[in-house]
C-alpha cells in the first residue's frame, strides 16, 4: 500500500469512527445513570431517516442534524416511560424499542430509498490542514466530526467535573441512596436515558447526512450494537471509547474501500468483519478485566437494575 | 390527591386478560396512527389486517404453518430467560440450522427419507446448538454478556449462510440466483394435504414434541426445578450452590438446538431448498413472543400462532394497501413495549389516596 492510501484510509477510519463515537459516548451517559439501553441500534436507524427527512424538505443540514438528535431523545423517552414509571424489564425494552426503531424507520422512509442529499461537506481548517500527515487525517472532515472531538471531553468533565454528573452517577450506583440524600434517581434516570438518546440520534443522522449522504434501508448496519459493546470496552470511560471507535472506524472504512477497489473476496465474509471485531474487542476485555484482578471494570452498580416502589 | 404504589398480594386472575388486550388495543391504535400519517386508511388498515390475519380458512392455516418456526425458536429463547441468561440469537442459531440441514441434505442426497430426514434433523440441531453455546462458553469462561455476542453471531450466521449459498453450494442451473440445488425428494418434508390444508407440513408435529419436552423438563425433573431456582440471577444460584454453569450451557445448547431444527424445517418444508429469504426474522419474533406469553408453553403456543397471523395479515396489507413489509416489526415492538409497561398492573396495584403522603408512597 502506497503511503497516500494510507493517509486515505486513516482519514475515512476518522469519519466512519465519527458517528460510533457519538453512539458510544450517548450509551455511556445512559448506563452512568443505570439505564442499560440496546434500543441504539433502533434510535440510529430511525435518527438516520428523521434527520435525512428534515434535511431533505427543509434544505437546512443543521436542522435536519438536530431532529436527529431530538427524535433519539424521543425514542429513549419511550424506554424511560417503560423502565421508570411501568418498572419493565430493561434488557426486552431495549430490544423492543431496537425493533420498534428499525421497524420505523424502514416504515416511513420507504418512499426515499435511495435519495442524496447535500449534507455537511468536508472544511479544511486553516493552518491545521496543512500538517503533514496529520493535517490530511483529522483535519479536512465536516464540522461535525470537529464537533465530535470535543464531545469526549464534554461528556467527560459532565460526568465527572459537575454536580449534575454526580447525580447522575449516583442514580446508576446507588439509587436507594440517591433518594435517601433527596434526589430523585427515576428522573435523573430518565434524564440520562433521553440525553444519552439524543447524542445516539446525533450519531445516526450523521450517517444519512455527512457520511453517506443519502438515505436507504438499514443505513445505521449495526453501528448501534457495536457503541452498546463499545461502551464495554472502554470501561465506561469516555476517553477509551475514542480508541474503540476509531477501530471500528477503521475496519468499516478498509471494508468500504476493499469493496469498492472490487476484491474477489466475497462481500458476505467482508461484512462480517465488524460483528466478529465486536467479539474479539470483548473477549479481549474480559480477559484484561480478568487478568487485572481487583480492579473493577467501571460498570456502574445499579446498572440494569430498575428502582423498585417503597412499600 | 396522590398515587400510591402497591405490590400485589394475590395474582389479578382474570384481570391479566384485560391488561393484555388493553395494551394490544393501544398499539394496534399506535399502528393505525401511523397508517394514516403515511396516507393509508387508518382503522381500514387493521380492518384489512385482521381480515388477512383470519378472514379465511386458509388464511388461519399459513399462519399456522408460520407459526412452526416461531413457536420452536420462542421455547428456545424461553428456556433461556428463565434463567436470566438472555439469549437473542435465535436467528442465527436459525441460519446455522438451515445450514446445517442443507450439508445433509446436499451430501447424502441418495438416502430414503426415514434415514436422511432425521439425519438432516440432528445436523441442524447439532450445528444451531454449537452456535449457542459459543456466547454461553464466552459468558461462563470470561463473562463476557451473552446478550451481544448471541446478537452478533445472528448478523454473522446469516452472512455465512450468504457465503455458502452466494458461493460454494450456488445451484449452477440457477441462472446466477443465490440458492442452493432442490433438495433431493428424500429430504423434503412432506405436506399433510397438499391442497387441502394448504401449505401446512408435517414439519408442524415439532411443535407439540417440543413443547411437552418443555414443560416435562421444566415441571418434572430435578434440573429444572434447579433452573426455575436460577431464576433470580446468578449470585444466587451460586450461593446455593446450584449447577449454574452446567445449566447456562444446557439452556443455550437446547435453544440453539431447536431454532436450528426451525431452521431446517423451513428450509425443507417451506422452500425445498436453501436461499436467502429463509431469513425472515423469525428469531426476533420469536424473542417478542417469549416475553408476552411470560415464558409458559401454553402462552407460547398461542402468541406465536397470533403473531404468525399477523405476520400473514401485513402480508395481505402489503398487496392491497402498498404498506412497506417493516409494518410486521413495528406492531410487533409497538406491542411488546405497551405490554412490558402494562405488566406493571399485574405485579403492582395502584391506588389514589387523599391522605398526607405516607411511608408507603411511591415518589415519582
Amino acid at each position: 500500500m502506497s503511503p497516500e492510501l494510507v493517509i486515505a484510509l486513516l482519514a475515512a477510519a476518522v469519519q466512519a469512527g465519527t458517528p460510533i463515537l457519538y453512539a458510544t459516548l450517548g450509551e455511556m451517559l445512559s448506563e452512568k445513570s443505570g439505564v442499560l439501553n440496546l434500543g441504539v441500534e433502533g434510535v440510529m436507524a430511525f435518527a438516520s431517516f428523521a434527520g435525512f427527512f428534515v434535511c431533505h424538505s427543509t434544505g437546512s443540514a443543521w436542522l435536519g442534524f438536530l431532529a436527529g438528535g431530538a427524535s433519539g431523545a424521543l425514542l429513549c423517552g419511550l424506554h424511560s416511560l417503560v423502565c421508570q414509571v411501568f418498572l419493565g424489564n430493561q434488557v426486552v425494552s431495549g430490544l423492543a424499542l431496537a425493533i420498534f426503531g428499525i421497524g420505523l424507520s424502514n416504515f416511513l422512509g420507504t418512499p426515499y430509498v435511495g435519495q442524496g442529499t447535500e449534507g455537511f461537506s468536508k472544511i479544511a481548517v486553516p493552518l491545521l490542514s496543512d500538517l503533514p500527515v496529520l493535517g490530511q487525517i483529522f483535519f479536512r472532515q465536516d464540522i461535525l466530526v470537529y464537533l465530535c472531538y470535543a464531545l469526549p471531553v464534554a461528556v467527560w468533565f459532565l460526568l465527572n467535573r459537575t454536580s449534575l454528573g454526580l447525580r447522575l452517577r449516583a442514580a446508576g450506583e446507588m439509587p436507594a441512596a440517591a433518594a435517601a440524600a433527596g434526589l430523585n434517581p427515576r428522573k435523573l434516570r430518565a434524564l440520562g436515558t433521553m440525553a444519552g438518546g439524543f447524542l445516539c440520534g446525533l450519531g445516526g443522522a450523521y450517517v444519512s447526512l455527512a457520511h453517506m449522504h443519502l438515505w436507504t434501508t438499514g443505513l445505521s448496519g449495526g453501528r448501534g450494537w457495536v457503541a452498546v459493546a463499545l461502551v464495554i470496552f472502554a470501561f465506561w470511560r469516555p476517553g477509551r471509547a475514542v480508541v474503540g471507535a476509531l477501530l471500528f472506524g477503521g475496519v468499516m472504512a478498509f471494508q468500504l474501500r476493499l469493496q469498492a477497489m472490487g476484491t474477489n473476496v466475497p462481500s458476505s465474509l467482508l461484512l462480517m468483519l465488524p460483528y466478529t471485531l465486536t467479539i474479539l474487542v470483548l473477549v479481549f476485555t474480559a480477559a484484561r478485566a480478568r487478568g487485572a484482578r481487583g480492579v473493577a471494570s467501571g460498570a456502574p452498580a445499579a446498572l440494569g437494575v430498575n428502582i423498585e416502589p417503597e412499600g | 390527591m396522590n398515587l400510591s404504589v402497591h405490590k400485589r398480594e394475590e395474582s389479578l386472575g382474570w384481570g391479566v386478560l384485560v391488561v393484555y388486550l388493553g395494551a394490544l388495543a393501544l398499539a394496534l391504535l399506535l399502528c393505525a396512527l401511523l397508517l394514516a400519517l403515511s396516507g393509508k386508511p387508518g382503522l381500514g388498515g387493521l380492518v384489512i389486517l385482521f381480515r388477512g390475519a383470519f378472514g379465511q380458512a386458509h388464511s388461519l392455516l399459513d399462519g399456522l404453518t408460520k407459526a412452526v418456526p416461531i413457536f420452536l425458536c420462542a421455547l428456545g429463547v424461553a428456556l433461556s430467560f428463565r434463567m436470566q441468561v438472555w439469549n437473542i440469537g435465535a436467528e442465527g442459531q436459525f441460519a446455522l440450522g438451515a445450514v446445517g440441514g442443507t450439508w445433509a441434505a446436499l451430501t447424502f442426497s441418495g438416502l430414503p427419507g426415514f434415514v436422511l430426514l432425521p439425519l438432516m434433523f440432528l445436523s441442524a440441531m447439532a450445528f444451531g446448538g454449537v452456535w449457542g453455546l459459543i456466547p454461553a462458553a464466552l459468558k461462563l469462561r470470561l463473562g463476557v454478556s451473552e446478550i451481544i455476542t448471541s446478537l452478533m453471531l445472528n448478523y454473522i450466521g446469516a452472512l455465512f449462510l450468504e457465503f455458502l449459498v452466494f458461493g460454494v453450494w450456488k445451484d449452477p442451473a440457477s441462472f446466477g440466483f443465490p440458492m442452493t440445488a432442490e433438495f433431493s425428494s428424500g429430504a423434503l418434508i412432506a405436506r399433510i394435504a397438499p391442497g387441502v390444508l394448504g401449505k401446512l407440513h408435517w414439519g408442524l408435529l415439532a411443535c407439540p414434541l417440543a413443547g411437552v419436552a418443555y414443560w416435562l423438563f421444566l415441571s418434572r425433573t430435578r434440573l429444572g426445578f434447579e433452573l426455575a431456582a436460577c431464576g433470580e440471577g446468578e449470585r444466587v444460584a451460586r450461593y446455593a450452590q446450584l449447577p449454574y454453569g452446567f445449566l447456562v450451557l444446557l439452556v443455550m445448547g437446547l435453544g440453539g438446538a431447536v431454532a436450528g431444527l426451525a431452521g431446517s424445517i423451513e428450509a425443507s418444508a417451506t422452500l425445498g431448498r436453501l436461499q436467502p429469504t429463509v431469513m425472515a426474522g423469525y428469531g426476533y419474533t420469536a424473542i417478542v413472543v417469549a416475553w408476552l406469553a411470560r415464558l409458559k408453553p401454553w402462552p407460547i403456543a398461542f402468541t406465536a400462532y397470533l403473531l404468525a397471523s399477523f405476520r400473514v395479515g401485513v402480508e395481505i396489507m402489503q398487496l392491497e394497501l402498498q404498506v412497506p413489509a417493516a409494518f410486521g416489526p413495528i406492531m410487533e415492538g409497538a406491542i411488546l413495549l405497551f405490554v412490558i409497561a402494562g405488566q406493571f398492573f399485574l405485579t403492582y396495584s395502584v391506588s389514589l389516596t387523599r391522605s398526607a403522603p405516607s411511608v408507603g408512597e411511591a415518589r415519582s
